[in-house]
């Protein structure tokens, strides 16, 4: 079995990488964007300029004050500020557009691998963590991308510029700036494994407290039967506590991380005031120009800080990013060969088991060398005790897993080279949950054949023999099922699926336990019109209740993992064995008149 | 929805700050220990611009015009700078970290308050209710909710510093600070169309990621159904589509943004363009000086990032005051179980049972069940018999009170069931449902529940369902942990779990809800026998909802529901003899017989 890759162990820049990979888009016009946060940034450092220009020139210049050039200066600076604001605009707007388009493709491409996942690992993951990957995971990158990918693109470049400014002033008192900030700058990334591990505990106990949360929702009727309220809420409790206890760690090494950030600010500004006079001792530099440098810190301290709490945003979002790509980098066991994949004979399907084995991860084999072939067009009942591989059987059949050794064909082809839009079509198990969508019935039904009309879905369910059943429904096929189909009976629910794979004609029908729900007069009445409507097709029917077998063409008998038993009803019961031992049982439960306490051995 | 929007624009700014109001209510001291850190912080900022102004005077320019300068004023310019920045740290670390500590009290005493009303709502309310949208409501509602806080101390210091830097500016300079004054206002302005702007797609946005992760989650639910039928394309299809409306919303929202981003900064920077140029001025009339120039300059630049906090502020609000009240829709609900005070004795018999002019139905209209009428003496088993949709689940739980009847009553030794008081109900019956529930936990507290039961006894409940085997061969047995990322069981197994569970509290009225659907008929029949074997006499009262002939045969008497009542009732064999539709029903399998030669 494969779990679903946390993505803990890539790091950073992979993570980035990885994404850029699976949205494309957000690469798309990524050198204008820059460009436009180029020159929004450069206009950061127009008024710093106009504070120096207007002091060295407009009020100490050689003249005496010169209140035209301050005029003029200031027109100047006050355009440079519309240009910066008109590509800042333009800069924001492009990469929400990049950002929000290339993270509804990743959230739809991992939604998409989801269902290719095998049954295996989809009924292994907790649902309400898998849910968060493709919607609160994704927004949390989305989020940082648009807000505090914003700020980090200008944080950047906005040193740089400053820094470039400076140079321009002063290369001694830059010196002393970027030393000042230098132990800032070295313990940045101390703080970033700390609060990369601080977000990591968060984030999981979120995926805890999430399915904590979901128990009194998802399991409202079991804890209402027995009274379970207040163990129910001591569980959450727990999680809630353990959650806010995370949240306020990470939140006050966040809080120490950016505090630093002024520290270095006024040792800084002390600095440049000292050496930028004693500088001017030498002419090295004007009064205007040290007074430029406290501005131009200002402009290099806000990234720096704004930088440490982006590296917070960044570490959610790279944590939400990793857990989104690590669902799109788990394997899908069941690859669809894709374009190669070979299509199905024509008509009824043969079936092949050639020394087939299975086994459940770390678990012992459920299947032991089955080699079994059905002949194409027969009905095949399969029996045996819970857990004798029978239902194991039926996925490997319809390629809900795949076989761990041997061979399963279909129509003589290997399953593993069927494409699966081809296996879909033609092959189709219902299961025992019938499985509904909250929508209406006829929505339901035409999930088994895209495009079906409300006529066709009647049809079929008479052609079940269920018309009374869907005359009985208040609103028709518009009758709306509830979550999960709850407003109907798991028998009604049984039928709906039934319906479904009538409407989906299949040349291999498989059916596990599918009216195991439906009252026995009606199944009965289902198993006589599917006997009718498969005639000339292939089907392999699961079934506890020996009728079906009875019927059945052939009956295949498991019994620990092994093909035991083989053979037409009749003969089987003679034979005694196994089966035997199932249909004295069937006997005594079903025809036996009620029997007297004790008496219900056979 | 449109009048909500409308009502949402206006109000929002009231609501939010209202919102913010109980959070400071049920946090004041928190609160006012980040809020003092913020002040700290905003007065230090401000300092921060007069230190700069008073090196100016009193350091840079008479060194430039002098060529030197008292060591002692250098010393104190930089004790100065630090000093202020040691002090603003401090400020900040009490700001960030009393802001979360705010948040998330708030967000964790929410989510105790929500899952509790969970758990006290009615079965009838949860029905109604999304799985998707009550887990969001208790998570990414919650978080939407107090989201304000975070900026919280950062705003009310931001207002402080504001005051600070206006006073500043007034000692400095009246006709410069007039300019800056218009600067403040005109931010705050600004910021307030911005919301106002935002605040309706904020809110659809919101309900549009409800949406999206409702339909993950029922998709994901229905995997099976989905791979089965090969539907993966269909299913990706519905969830791009609204996928993409997400990212337009989205895109839509990052214009309005985008647009005032650079307005909001631009703002002050044309502002100290103006002060500069008044600036000089000033200084030419012999009115102010060159550092009080850069005082207010500088005060502008500082206190212009700031100011946006009050914009982060009143930006959250639209997302958290829809937060609250999708919260509050949930904790105001006041449906609520009403539970008597009465106890049941506990005598070493079944409960007497009965059923009196019962009707309900679940949507008005539809009679689910019409008028029933039943007494179960104790120690008497009574099978529910009936087509598929006949009423027998809704019964079942009625019958363990998961819903009330609309009409009638269900009594157990005597007693209405409304008036019994919490977990009395619980203590003398246990359901086992259709469908099994499973809790993230081991073996041993899915059938103990928290109750404490020695693990004799918890075997041998596993034993009567016939559960022991398999439980035995998993890798920790009673200690392994199933649920969603523990062992899987077949469904069958699941069931026997969920029967051990009723069994291991000895209960004197057990309801058997079609509970061994998925189990086979030769493990079905050692259940029943194991059941009969463990149980005294008459030591349980047991309603059976059946359909094998076996499991009926367990039955004193069966109840023949047809359309919601009941359509006959007496033993199997007269009901055999006398009822053709029950005969028909029961009785389905034998026409179907072949005979075995």
């Amino acid at each position: 079995m494969t779990t679903v890759a946390t993505g803990e162990e890539i790091g950073a820049l992979a993570t980035l990488r990885r994404g850029l990979h699976f949205s494309p888009e957000l690469g798309d016009g990524l050198k204008g964007t820059l460009a436009l946060a180029v020159l929004g940034t450069v206009g950061r450092v127009v008024v710093p300029i106009a504070v120096q220009q207007t002091l060295d020139k407009g009020l100490n210049g050689a003249g005496g004050i010169d209140l035209g050039f301050t005029g003029r200066m200031a027109v100047v600076a006050a355009v440079a500020i519309l240009v910066t604001g008109v590509s800042s605009y333009l800069m924001t707007f492009r990469l929400f557009r990049t950002a929000e388009t290339g993270l509804a493709t990743l959230r739809t491409k991992a939604f998409r691998h989801v269902h290719e996942l095998p049954v295996l690992t989809q009924n292994t993951e907790r649902r309400g963590a898998m849910v968060s990957r493709v919607t609160s995971d994704v927004d949390q990158v989305s989020q940082f991308l648009v807000f505090g990918g914003i700020l980090a693109l200008v944080s950047v470049l906005q040193v740089i510029v400053a820094t470039v400014v400076m140079l321009f002033y002063s290369w001694q008192l830059t010196v002393w700036v970027w030393v000042s900030f230098l132990p800032l700058i070295s313990s940045l990334r101390y703080f970033q494994r700390r609060l990369s591990a601080a977000y990591g505990v968060v984030r999981r106990q979120v995926g805890l407290m999430l399915a904590a949360i979901s128990e009194p929702v998802v399991g409202a009727a079991v804890v209402r039967t027995h009274a379970i309220e207040s163990r129910t809420q001591a569980r959450i409790d727990e999680s809630i506590d353990a959650y806010q206890l995370a949240s306020t760690r990470a939140q006050g090494l966040t809080a120490v991380s950016f505090s630093l950030g002024g520290i270095s600010s006024g040792l800084a500004n002390a600095g440049v005031v000292v050496i930028g006079i004693w500088l001017g001792f030498g002419d090295h530099i004007t009064s205007g120009q040290v007074l430029a440098f406290a501005f131009l810190v200002s402009l290099f301290v806000g990234p720096v800080q704004t930088g440490t709490q982006v590296l917070t945003d960044a570490q959610n979002a790279i944590a939400g990013w990793r857990r989104t790509i690590g669902i799109l980098d788990t394997p899908a066991d069941l690859a669809d060969p894709g374009p190669v994949g070979v299509d199905l004979p024509a008509g009824a399907l043969a079936v092949d088991f050639d020394d087939v084995g299975f086994a459940y991860p770390g678990g012992p084999p459920v299947l032991r060398e089955v080699t079994e072939h059905i002949d194409p067009g027969t009905r095949v009942a399969v029996v045996g005790e819970t857990g004798s591989g029978k239902t194991t059987f039926a996925k490997l059949l319809t390629r809900l897993m795949d076989a761990g050794s041997g061979t399963v064909r279909l129509g003589g082809v290997d399953v593993r080279s069927v494409g699966f839009d081809a296996l879909r079509r033609r092959v189709v198990m219902v299961p025992q949950e019938g499985f509904l969508f909250d929508s209406t019935l006829l929505a339901n039904a035409q999930y088994g054949r895209l495009g079906a009309i409300a006529d066709d879905v009647r049809r079929a369910v008479t052609d079940l023999g269920l018309a009374d059943w869907l005359e009985g429904l208040p609103e028709g096929l518009q009758t709306r099922v509830g979550q999960r189909g709850e407003s109907l009976s798991a028998g009604e629910r049984q039928l709906v699926a039934l319906v479904r794979a009538h409407l989906a004609d299949p040349d291999l029908l498989v059916l596990d336990e599918a009216t195991s729900a439906v009252d026995p007069e009606l199944e009965v009445r289902i198993g006589r019109a599917l006997e009718r409507l498969m005639a000339g097709r292939t089907s392999v029917t699961i079934a506890h209740r020996l009728t079906t077998a009875e019927n059945a063409d052939e009956v295949i008998v498991f019994d620990a993992g092994r093909v035991v038993q083989r053979g037409p009803h009749a003969a089987l019961v003679a034979q005694g064995g196994v089966y035997g031992r199932l249909h004295a049982s069937w006997v005594a439960q079903g025809s036996a008149p009620a029997p007297a306490p004790g008496t219900l051995e056979p | 929805m449109t009048d909500n929007l409308a009502s949402a624009r206006t109000g929002t700014l009231r609501d939010g700050l209202r919102v913010l109001g109980v959070a400071i209510r049920r946090e004041p001291g928190i609160f006012t220990l980040s809020a003092l850190g913020s002040v700290l912080f905003g007065a230090l900022t401000v300092a921060d611009a007069w230190v700069l102004g008073w090196a100016t005077d009193h350091a840079i320019v008479p060194a430039f015009r002098e060529g030197r300068v008292g060591s002692g004023v250098l010393v104190a310019v930089a004790a100065l700078f630090l000093g202020v920045a040691l002090l603003r740290a401090v400020g900040i670390v009490a700001r960030r970290l009393g802001a979360g500590v705010m948040q998330y009290r708030m967000q964790a005493a929410y989510r105790r308050e929500v899952t509790r009303q969970y758990l006290a709502l009615p079965m009838e309310w949860h029905q109604r209710h999304p799985t998707g949208q009550l887990l969001s409501n208790a998570n990414s509602d919650v978080e939407a909710a107090w989201s304000p806080i975070a900026p919280l101390p950062m705003a009310v210091g931001t207002i402080a510093m504001m005051v600070f830097a206006v006073v500043q500016m007034l000692v400095t300079d009246l006709v410069m600070a007039v300019v800056g004054c218009c600067v403040f206002p005109l931010v705050i302005v600004a910021n307030v169309a911005y919301q106002r702007l935002s605040s309706p797609l904020v809110t659809r946005i919101q309900a549009l990621r409800a949406e999206l992760s409702e339909i993950a989650h029922e998709s994901f639910d229905g995997a099976l159904v989905v791979k089965t039928l090969g539907r993966e394309a269909q299913e990706t299809e519905r969830f791009g589509a609204k996928a993409r409306q997400l990212r337009d919303l989205g895109i839509r929202a990052g214009r309005i943004r985008a647009a005032f981003d650079p307005l909001l900064e631009g703002l002050p920077n044309l502002g100290i363009l103006v002060v500069l140029g008044v600036g000089v001025l000033r200084v030419r009339g012999g009115a102010a000086d060159a550092g009080d120039v850069v005082t207010v300059a500088y005060l502008l630049t500082i206190v212009s990032f700031p100011i946006r906090s009050i914009g982060w502020l009143v930006g959250e609000f639209p997302r958290s005051v829809v937060g609250y009240e999708r919260v509050h829709r949930v904790l105001d609900e006041e449906l609520e179980t009403s539970y008597g005070g009465q106890h049941l004795t506990s005598p070493r018999h079944g409960v007497r049972l009965a059923v009196d002019h019962l009707s309900y139905s679940h949507t008005p209209g539809q009679r689910l069940l019409e008028d029933l009428d039943l007494v179960v003496e104790p120690g008497r088993t009574v099978a529910l018999v009936g087509a598929t949709a006949s009423g027998k689940s809704t019964l079942a739980s009625l019958l363990m009170r998961l819903v009330d009847p609309d009409a009638g009553a269900i009594t157990v030794d005597g007693t209405d069931l409304r008036d019994l008081a919490h977990g009395a109900l619980a203590e003398q019956a246990a359901l086992v449902p259709q469908g099994t529930f499973l809790f993230d936990d081991t073996v041993r507290g899915n059938v103990t529940l928290g109750a404490d039961v020695p693990d004799d006894a918890v075997w041998a409940a596993l034993r009567t369902a016939q559960a022991d085997g398999f439980v035995a061969a998993l890798p920790h047995g009673l200690d392994s942990r199933l649920g969603e990322r523990g062992t899987t069981l077949s469904g069958g197994q699941r069931q026997r779990l969920s029967l051990a569970r009723a069994l291991v509290r000895r209960p004197r009225l057990l309801v058997l809800d079609d509970a061994t659907s998925a189990v086979d008929p030769e493990v079905e029949q050692r259940i029943l026998a194991a059941m009969r074997e463990s149980a005294d006499d008459d030591a349980v009262t047991m309603v059976l909802v059946a359909y094998r002939k076996a499991t009926i045969a367990l039955a004193d008497e069966v109840v023949f529901l047809a359309d919601g009542t009941i359509a006959d009732r007496g033993t199997h064999a007269e009901l055999l003899a006398r009822n053709p539709a029950y005969a028909r029903l029961v009785n389905a399998y034998d026409a179907e017989e072949v005979p075995a030669s």
